[in-house]
């Protein structure tokens, strides 16, 4: 009893961790495949479950919600308990949250490789496994919430902040977007209408990078950056303005998705002027966490895990710079539709969410598992300069891939026909996709490295702590 | 008064509501609490160490 209420629950804290990296590498690779397919369209032809279109929404929702799903779950455990010295509210449920989120992945990756999708993107899963995921999210809020209640300090950190407003959105956006009338066990109808529908599914998709591929990581960011730095964060009063400005602004940003589409006019320019608006506060907290460095600055020569965090922090004040310009009705009347979306996309999910999220890991693995290190920093180092390039290739081969199809698609002729047919904006892709495709390939070489390095980290004997002696009569 | 001008004054009303979280962040009586706040990662050694010399015996 005594010893529930002196400790923390690292157990389910290392479950998420350990499943970080494994699912990390199952996403990377469905994603290295389907980079494969489109640079050689033949791969796995005539096998439907390896399609493409059966693949690209396992990738995505692998990468989404079991790489960085577990990582934010590992990290949210991790610091609300360290920063409300207090356990987790729940053993039980925090235990049910790790082994329903486990179930609903693995069902991810039967249903959507057998075709079996609500078509929503990044919402693709059957209605019964989005009422797991329901009941999964409200276990994982009420474990959340109720340890910050019980807290024994005064102030709530501001990663919790980041954190809190990230569950509760994912509830609000996840029980929005997936109302459905079900007609089989395995078959659904979305509750809204046409350019309605269109609309709910793009808040959702929009707030899904807003606060789950956002807000959640910024945590992330506000607890890891400080405590490698070994100082706190550069300006908690501009952490305070960056987070309500961020969760405001956030919700209205969706309709960029739908420029020139059927949504209304003024409901575009809506989205678009909003967009604007977030350069300020994504840039406020990128600002905040790169400047907790200041007097520190010789730490990012030596720290492999600093340069991690430090640079995942580059990439989302380039993201949070590229989306806005996209989201601008003439800019996107260039970049939509093109793989210039792809090449922001990945700029954000791989150079921010996961260099974030493996800078963060590789601080948490040793101290969960009582060593001091991990196993090998020469191995992070190499992981580092491995995902970096990685990283540059995918997202410059995408940007000038993106760029040449949207100059092509709207070349007109003279007499206004067409310049260029489709297939031939396709033709001149291919060296981008073959660049693509060996960017991916080395992101997910970093994460094999990683998991070799955890896997020797976690294994190894040399457990540091033992050499102090337990004080007598305990 | 139709429905335009509750929308205009939502926008005033939101742009003050902004400007009252900075100047509630940035003046001085929130100075000590923020100091505890930013320093919280910092203030739990002792109580990790009792977790992992606990998980070591058992």
């Amino acid at each position: 009893m005594d010893s529930q209420s002196t400790t923390y629950n690292y157990k389910v804290v290392r479950q998420f961790s350990i499943m970080t990296v494994v699912w990390g590498i199952v996403g990377m690779l469905v994603g290295v495949i389907v980079a494969g397919q489109l640079a050689y369209p033949h791969l796995f032809e005539g096998i439907p479950w390896l399609s493409y279109g059966r693949l690209r929404p396992l990738h995505t929702n692998a990468v989404i919600f079991a790489f960085g799903g577990s990582a934010l779950f590992a990290t949210s455990y991790y610091v609300v308990q360290r920063t409300c010295q207090t356990r987790l509210f729940s053993d039980g449920l925090a235990a049910f949250t790790f082994w329903g989120w486990q179930l609903v992945i693995v069902l991810a990756a039967i249903t959507l490789p057998l075709g079996i999708t609500s078509s929503k993107e990044y919402a693709e899963l059957e209605w019964p496994i989005d009422v797991l995921i329901t009941l999964v999210w409200v276990s994982y809020a009420l474990v959340f919430f109720g340890t910050i209640m019980k807290r024994k300090v005064k102030h709530i950190y501001v990663a919790n902040w980041f954190y809190g407003a990230f569950i509760l959105t994912i509830a609000l956006l996840h029980l929005v977007n997936s109302a459905a009338i079900p007609v089989t066990l395995t078959k659904s109808y979305s509750a809204y209408p046409g350019a309605i529908d269109a609309m709910v599914q793009w808040w959702y998709g929009h707030n899904a990078v807003g606060f789950f591929l956002t807000a959640g990581f910024l945590g992330m960011m506000y607890y890891f950056v400080p405590k490698q730095a070994g100082r706190p964060v550069y300006s908690y009063r501009l952490s305070v303005v960056h987070f309500w400005a961020l969760i405001s602004t956030y919700m209205w940003a969706g309709p960029h998705h739908l420029h020139y589409t059927a949504l209304p006019d003024w409901a575009q320019s809506v989205g678009m002027v909003f967009s604007l608006i977030l350069l300020a506060p994504s840039w406020g907290g990128m600002i905040n966490g790169i400047m907790t460095l200041s007097g520190a600055w010789h730490k990012l020569r030596t720290d492999p895990i600093l340069k991690f965090l430090i640079v995942s922090l580059s990439f989302y004040g380039m993201s949070t710079f590229e989306g806005p310009m996209m989201s601008i009705k003439t800019v996107n009347a260039l970049s939509h539709y093109t793989d210039w979306t792809v090449g922001h996309v990945h700029s954000g999910a791989l150079g921010w969410v996961a260099m974030v999220s493996v800078g963060s890991l590789y601080y948490l693995i040793p101290r969960l598992f009582g060593r001091q290190s991990m196993f090998s920093m020469a191995l992070v180092e190499a992981h580092f300069w491995i995902a970096t390039i990685g990283v540059v290739l995918y997202i410059a081969a995408m940007w000038i891939a993106g760029v040449m199809q949207g100059l092509m698609w709207r070349a007109v002729n003279a007499d206004g026909t067409l310049t260029y047919s489709f297939i031939e904006s396709v033709e001149r892709t291919y060296p981008f996709y073959y660049v693509r495709l060996l960017g991916g390939i080395l992101f997910l070489s970093g994460m094999l490295l990683m998991a070799y390095n955890v896997w020797k980290t976690v294994a190894s004997e040399q457990a540091v702590d033992e050499a102090i002696p337990a004080p007598a009569g305990h | 008064m139709d429905i335009n001008d509750i929308r205009a004054w939502h926008t005033l009303v939101m742009m003050l509501v902004f400007i009252g979280i900075v100047v509630w962040a940035y003046t001085k009586p929130r100075r000590k609490r923020f100091d505890e706040a930013a320093n919280l990662p910092f203030a739990d050694d002792s109580l990790d160490q009792a977790t992992m010399n606990k998980e070591k015996k058992s």
